[in-house]
C-alpha cells in the first residue's frame, strides 16, 4: 500500500462567494466522501484562504523575511487536502475522483517514504 | 520478454539490465553449447531468472523494492520454462498508455519497451536530440515507479476508456509514420510497420474490442493505398490522381472484413467509421465513382462518436465532392472560427481546393500560400507549390 495526498486547489474567490445553500451542499459532499472512504482515508484538513496565510523566506543574507500572502499567486489555491492510502495509481485516482472541488479539481502526489 | 521480465522484477530498469544480462550470457554459452531451439524462450527464462536472483539479493538487503508490479496478481511461482505469457505484454501496453503519462511520454515508451526500439531510434522518430529523449524516457520511468502506476490490465469498468487511450497512441504512431509531420520523405515506414505490428498484437489480446478492429482496418485500408500517394518524382499524388490498380487488394480485402466486424458492434466507434470510410474509397473503382453521399452520412455518424474539428474539416471535404465546391465553402466557413484550425494547413489548402474550383483564382492563390507557411513536411510543400503555380499558368 502506499500512500498520496490528495491536494484541493479551487478558485477562492467563486468558493468564497458561494451562498449558504451551496456551503452547506459542499459539507454534505465532503462527508458523504468521508464515509464512503472510511478505509482508506488517513487524514484530511480544510484550510483558511490565501488571504490568510503568511510567508517566510530568507533574504541573499540569510535573514528571515515575513510577508503577507501565499508563496505562489495563482487563480486556483491549495483549500484543502486529503491524505489517502491506495494500493496504486489507479486505486488512489478512483478516490481522488470522489474528493469535491466544485471550484477546482485536485491534485494527486504521492508521499515519498525514506528507506 | 521484457514485458515477463518486468513483471518480475516490478521495475522497468531492473528488467532492462536482466534482459541485457541474458543476451550477454548467450553470446557466452551458445557458441560452446550450441544455439537453442527456442531462442527466445531460452532468454526469456534467463533474463527471469536474473530477475528472481535481483530480488533475491533485494531482499536479502531488506530493502523495499519500488514496484509497479500488483502482487497479488503474481502469485504463481517460477517454474523455470514460462516463456512471454500475452498477458505481460498486455499489462505493459496499460502501463505505457496510462493517462497520468503525457501522450507524447505514452507514445515514447510504448515504442522503446513493447516495440523494442532503440532510445536513438525513438528520438529519431520523434525529431529530437538523443539526450532529450534518454531524459524524458527516465523521467517517465520515475514517474512510473514513485507514483504507483500499476502493471496490470485495467478493470473492466475502466478497459473501454483505458484501451482508447492505448489505440490514441498506436494511431499516433502510425499517422505520424504515414506523414512524416517534417522532412523529406512524405512517409515514415518503419513507424507504420510498428503501429501495425503493435494492433495486430492488441487484436489478438482483446479480440472482442471493436475499437481494435477498427483501428487495424483504418490502418490496414490506409496503408493499402500506399505505393500510390506519391508519384514518380517523390511528389504528393491526390485520392483522384492515384492508379488504382496498384492498390494492394488483399489488404483491402482483409481491411473490409475487419470493418464489417467492427461495424457489427453497436453504437459504431470513431475507428470502426473512419475505416468504413476508407473503405468505401478502396473499393470505389475510381474517384468519380466514389459514393460521395455514404461518406457524407459516415462522417456525420463520426461527429457524434468523436465530435473534433479535424472531422468537421473532412466531413466538409466530403460535401465539396457530394454537393459541389460552393456547399462545401460554406460548410467549411461554419468552421473558420475553430481555434484548433487555426493553424492547420489542411484546413487552408481545402479552402483552397474549393475556391479553385469555383473558379475564385486570386483568393486560391492566396489561400494555398497561407497552406504553404503552415507547412512543414517537404512533399506536401511541393504539391501546394505545384498548385499556385497551376492558378499562374
Amino acid at each position: 500500500m502506499s500512500q498520496y495526498l490528495v491536494l484541493i486547489y479551487e478558485d477562492e474567490s467563486a468558493r468564497g462567494s458561494a451562498d449558504e445553500a451551496t456551503f452547506k451542499k459542499i459539507m454534505d459532499e465532503h462527508n458523504e466522501f468521508g464515509a464512503n472512504n472510511a478505509a482508506a482515508l488517513k487524514g484530511g484538513e480544510a484550510l483558511h484562504p490565501t488571504s490568510s496565510a503568511t510567508s517566510l523566506r530568507r533574504d541573499a543574507t540569510g535573514k528571515l523575511v515575513v510577508t503577507d500572502g501565499a508563496f505562489a499567486e495563482t487563480k486556483e489555491a491549495l483549500g484543502g487536502f486529503y491524505l489517502i492510502e491506495a494500493a496504486d495509481l489507479d486505486e488512489a485516482i478512483k478516490i481522488a475522483a470522489q474528493v469535491p472541488a466544485n471550484f477546482g479539481g485536485v491534485e494527486v502526489r504521492p508521499i515519498r517514504v525514506f528507506d | 520478454m521484457l514485458a515477463a521480465t518486468i513483471r518480475v522484477t516490478g521495475d522497468i530498469d531492473v528488467a532492462e539490465e536482466c534482459v541485457q544480462e541474458a543476451y550477454s550470457q548467450a553470446l557466452t554459452t551458445w557458441p560452446k553449447s550450441g544455439i537453442p531451439e527456442k531462442t527466445g524462450a531460452w532468454l526469456t527464462t534467463v533474463a527471469r531468472r536474473k530477475a528472481i536472483d535481483h530480488l533475491r539479493r533485494q531482499s536479502t538487503q531488506e530493502r523495499l523494492l519500488p514496484r509497479i508490479v500488483d502482487t497479488d496478481d503474481d502469485a504463481e511461482p517460477f517454474d523455470g520454462e514460462s516463456v512471454l505469457i500475452p498477458d505481460d505484454r498486455l499489462r505493459l501496453i496499460f502501463t505505457c498508455c496510462h493517462p497520468a503519462l503525457s501522450l507524447e511520454t505514452q507514445v515514447a515508451l510504448t515504442l522503446r519497451l513493447l516495440c523494442g526500439l532503440t532510445t536513438p531510434e525513438v528520438a529519431r522518430a520523434f525529431l529530437l536530440a538523443e539526450p532529450t529523449m534518454a531524459a524524458r524516457l527516465t523521467r517517465a520511468k520515475k514517474k512510473i515507479r514513485t507514483s504507483g502506476i500499476p502493471y496490470r490490465v485495467p478493470t473492466a469498468a475502466d478497459l473501454p476508456a483505458r484501451t482508447d487511450a492505448v489505440l490514441s497512441v498506436v494511431h499516433l504512431v502510425f499517422t505520424t509514420g504515414h506523414t512524416a509531420p517534417s522532412g523529406s520523405d512524405l512517409m515514415r515506414r518503419d513507424l507504420v510497420e510498428r503501429a501495425l505490428e503493435l494492433c495486430r498484437m492488441l487484436r489478438v489480446l482483446l479480440p472482442d474490442d471493436a475499437g481494435v478492429i477498427g483501428l487495424l482496418a483504418l490502418m490496414i485500408l490506409t496503408d493499402a493505398r500506399q505505393r500510390t500517394r506519391t508519384g514518380p518524382e517523390g511528389e504528393l499524388l491526390l485520392l483522384s490522381e492515384q492508379d488504382r490498380s496498384l492498390w494492394d487488394r488483399d489488404a483491402i480485402d482483409e481491411g473490409v472484413q475487419l470493418v464489417r466486424e467492427a461495424l457489427a458492434q453497436r453504437p459504431a466507434g470513431r475507428f470502426a467509421l473512419m475505416a468504413a470510410i476508407a473503405a468505401l474509397h478502396a473499393q470505389a473503382p475510381s474517384w468519380e465513382a466514389t459514393d460521395w453521399a455514404e461518406v457524407v452520412a459516415l462522417y456525420d455518424l463520426l461527429l457524434v462518436a468523436w465530435p473534433s474539428p479535424v472531422v468537421a474539416l473532412n466531413r466538409a471535404v466530403a460535401v465539396g465532392f457530394a454537393e459541389g465546391p460552393d456547399t462545401g465553402l460554406s460548410a467549411l466557413e461554419d468552421l473558420g472560427a475553430e481555434p484548433q484550425l487555426a493553424n492547420y494547413s489542411y484546413f487552408a489548402s481545402t479552402r483552397a481546393d474549393f475556391l479553385r474550383r469555383l473558379g475564385r483564382h486570386d483568393e486560391a492563390r492566396s489561400a494555398y500560400r497561407e497552406a504553404l507557411t503552415l507547412c512543414s513536411n517537404d512533399v506536401e510543400r511541393a504539391f501546394l507549390t505545384r498548385r499556385i503555380d497551376e492558378l499562374d499558368d
